[in-house]
């Protein structure tokens, strides 16, 4: 692996090796590009990886101290956990389940098309499906995603058979197991889907996609990567021009290191992210980095999400097979008559017994709490996700006295929903509620958000500069050299899981840099 | 985090028993008769968790306290003993977990009348109801809930298996085996592999 000395400013410093960063570090290389990897979390692998709910939350999440405010229920339920997602090599990509789907025409124009919405600060992305759907393509080849490039879907497990008997009584088209970036058959070198369940707790086939185990593997193998995990970053410097030069992180040590860049492209997952710049004030830049807009930490999106689980009278065994195992799509339109804008998506979950312990009723204890967890083997359950509204106050701020293990001071995370959120849920909650009495339920359990694991939307991309802080690059508007690569970059949100549109806008945003690099732009 | 019967210290002899004097007591039990799942993790049928913050007599009381709390009328009290053993490990780290949790038990005493424990288990219910809310019921119901069910006893009791990298996951056993349902068309739903 190339070791980039820390006084060589001729590489390009990649904050992140998540969906974004992990995938943009990637193509970088392959192009040629030296590129530093600055990942805070530590390495693991298929090996490591653990078949254990607890334990593995333990190895692999983002446990540092963070705030939270706002009436969201999380903020009450997990008051010092707003997000469920990863520090490790990989990112979130460790944990995610796989859903792949590309974000629909209409939605990448959410203002004209949904018209002005109160209280909502919708724009439309600079950005089309037209402009997208090459780069799509690129990422559902890279990832291998099911029911793409002539890859067979994956077999529905037993969570699944009840999803689809239920969505054919109620007269939906679409449901099946969905585009997943798991392997159907052997590809790229990985073996396929041996239904374990624990999607969430890390491949331990590397059937599934991840960066730690496609993208940066490849990387390292180009001789142009230096990969360096435990490194966390605390502060971006600039030079008297205003451009960014310099990143300070802390390594596994504790000890404080300055690594030049002659680029630096932030992929910290939407609150580590704005945080990150917000902390990077100085007197040239007193509202942190690349905030001229005021839009930094704004617009906070976290998907409108909710589950329902259902129990019958004969065994489910729900976690047996993969954690996502379908879905259903016939919600995903955008049909106000249904009382809201926008639209959502029905997708299998299944959660062992220990988190359906914390998630079922977050607080909850009782009779009624135990009747329903002696149930828990014939229950079925669903995941519910659909687009929320951007709003200028759900935002991610530095806090004025909590600090992190590294002096740092911590983000809060402020949320509440919108409106068209609440009546997005209630909708969805009534669906899935529909879909399993119809495959014969005998009691259903609707279940409020889990901390946040789709973080979008803090540093928005926009056609004007006023409206957000990256254009339809990721370019940040106010500094050149600076490049945000993860879903923070999101105008708005969508109802589809969000990574394979992350990783489309890295294939993208590799393209543009390698581009203005040859041209000295950059 | 406990994850089999071994951890609760079964079997412990009486000869082991007087050597446990740093302890505060030894909490025993005998897995209920029919717990057949359970008794096949366990070497033998009675357990036995030696306490070192708490006394025995707490340590009985508190599982009491837990079982009023989750009431899982079948779950046997070798599971409930496990969220104990977690909580005397937090009193044996912090004094002040400790003094709320002998507090609390006497708060119980206190909203008796009497002897708390002595109540039949309704009645004991009814009673630990009336303490939600309060530090020492949210420190009980916090550590159970992830105590009482992130343990091989708990998944075998619930019909959860656990992991399964080790058996090679689901995929020759038993991923697809619903049967009361019709199964999906191909299209929707392919072969496998």
């Amino acid at each position: 692996m190339m070791k980039i000395a820390l006084d060589d400013d001729s590489a390009v410093v990649v904050i992140g090796s998540g969906a974004g960063g992990g995938t943009l570090a990637n193509e970088l290389c392959q192009k040629g590009i030296k590129v530093v990897l600055l990942e805070a979390g530590a390495r693991e692998s298929a090996a490591t990886f653990q078949n254990d709910e607890w334990g593995s939350f333990g190895q692999i999440s983002w446990l540092d101290k963070r705030t939270t405010s706002g009436s969201w229920r999380v903020s009450r339920d997990f008051s010092g956990l707003p997000a469920w997602i990863c520090k490790t090599v990989g990112g979130s990509t460790t944990h995610w389940a796989g859903a792949s789907l590309r974000i629909q025409e209409h939605e990448f124009k959410a203002r004209s098309h949904y018209g002005d919405v109160a209280g909502a600060n919708l724009l439309d992305w600079p950005l089309t499906l037209k402009d997208l759907e090459p780069y799509y393509a690129r990422a559902e080849d890279k990832m291998g995603v099911t029911r793409t490039n002539g890859i067979p879907g994956l077999p529905g497990n037993n969570n699944f058979k009840v999803m689809y008997a239920g969505a054919k009584k109620l007269g939906y088209k679409n449901c099946h197991t969905g585009r997943m970036a798991i392997n159907s058959r052997a590809r790229d070198g990985r073996t396929h889907c041996r239904q374990l369940g624990f999607c969430f707790q890390g491949c331990k086939m590397d059937a599934k996609w991840s960066t730690m185990n496609a993208e940066i593997p490849k990387a390292e193998k180009t001789g142009n990567l230096d990969l360096r995990p435990s490194a966390h970053v605390l502060k971006i410097e600039h030079d008297r021009s205003g451009k960014v030069s310099a990143v300070v992180y802390a390594d596994a040590d504790g000890n404080q290191q300055k690594q030049r860049a002659r680029i630096v492209c932030v992929a910290g997952n939407s609150i580590e992210t704005p945080r990150l710049l917000l902390n990077s004030e100085s007197s040239k830049y007193p509202d942190g980095l690349a905030n001229s807009s005021g839009q930094v930490g704004r617009n906070y999106m976290r998907h409108m999400t909710g589950s329902v689980y259902a129990s019958f009278d004969k065994p489910v065994r729900m976690w047996r097979g993969t954690t996502m195992a379908g879905i259903i799509t016939d919600e995903a339109r955008h049909d106000p008559s249904r009382g809201f804008v926008g639209g959502y998506e029905m997708e299998t979950l299944s959660i062992g017994l220990p988190f359906m312990a914390a998630f079922l009723d977050p607080g909850g204890w009782g009779r009624d709490f135990c009747r329903a967890m002696d149930n828990y083997a014939n229950m079925a359950g669903m995941w519910l996700v659909g687009e929320d509204m951007p709003q200028e106050d759900n935002r991610i701020t530095v806090h004025a006295s909590e600090k992190d293990q590294h002096g740092m001071p911590v983000p809060n995370v402020h949320f509440s929903d919108h409106p068209n959120d609440i009546a997005m849920r209630e909708h969805a909650f009534g669906q899935g509620r529909a879909v399993y009495e119809a495959a014969g339920a005998n009691h259903v359990y609707p279940v409020p958000p889990y901390p946040s694991t789709h973080n979008l939307g803090t540093c928005r991309m926009s056609a004007k500069a006023a409206d957000g802080v990256v254009n339809k690059n990721g370019q940040c508007h106010d500094i050149d050299n600076l490049f945000v690569s993860d879903g923070s970059q999101f105008t708005t949100g969508a109802a589809e899981n969000p990574t394979l549109t992350i990783v489309t806008l890295a294939l993208r945003q590799a393209d543009y840099i390698a581009k203005q690099m040859s041209m000295k732009a950059i | 985090m406990s994850k089999t019967i071994a951890n609760v210290d079964a079997p412990v002899t009486i000869s082991r028993r007087r050597f446990l004097k740093t302890g505060s007591g030894v909490l025993m039990g005998t897995l209920a008769a029919g717990s057949g799942t359970l008794a096949a993790l366990a070497p033998t049928r009675t357990w036995a968790l030696s306490m070192s913050a708490m006394t025995e007599n707490e340590g009985r009381k508190l599982l009491k306290v837990v079982r009023g709390i989750f009431p899982h009328d079948t779950l046997d009290d070798a599971v409930y003993a496990l969220v104990v053993k977690d909580l005397d490990a937090a009193a044996t780290n912090d004094a002040n977990v400790a003094s709320m949790l002998r507090d609390g038990l006497k708060e119980l005493d206190k909203l008796a009348s009497g002897d708390w424990a002595g109540l039949d288990y309704l009645a004991r219910e009814n009673i630990v109801i009336k303490m939600a809310g309060s530090d020492f019921f949210e420190k009980i119901r916090g550590t159970s809930v992830v105590s009482l069910y992130n343990n091989e006893m708990a998944w075998a009791h619930f019909g959860y298996e656990g992991a399964s990298y080790e058996m090679g996951g689901y995929f020759d056993r038993g991923f697809q085996d619903l049967d009361w349902l019709p199964a999906p068309d191909t299209a929707a739903s392919p072969a496998k592999a």
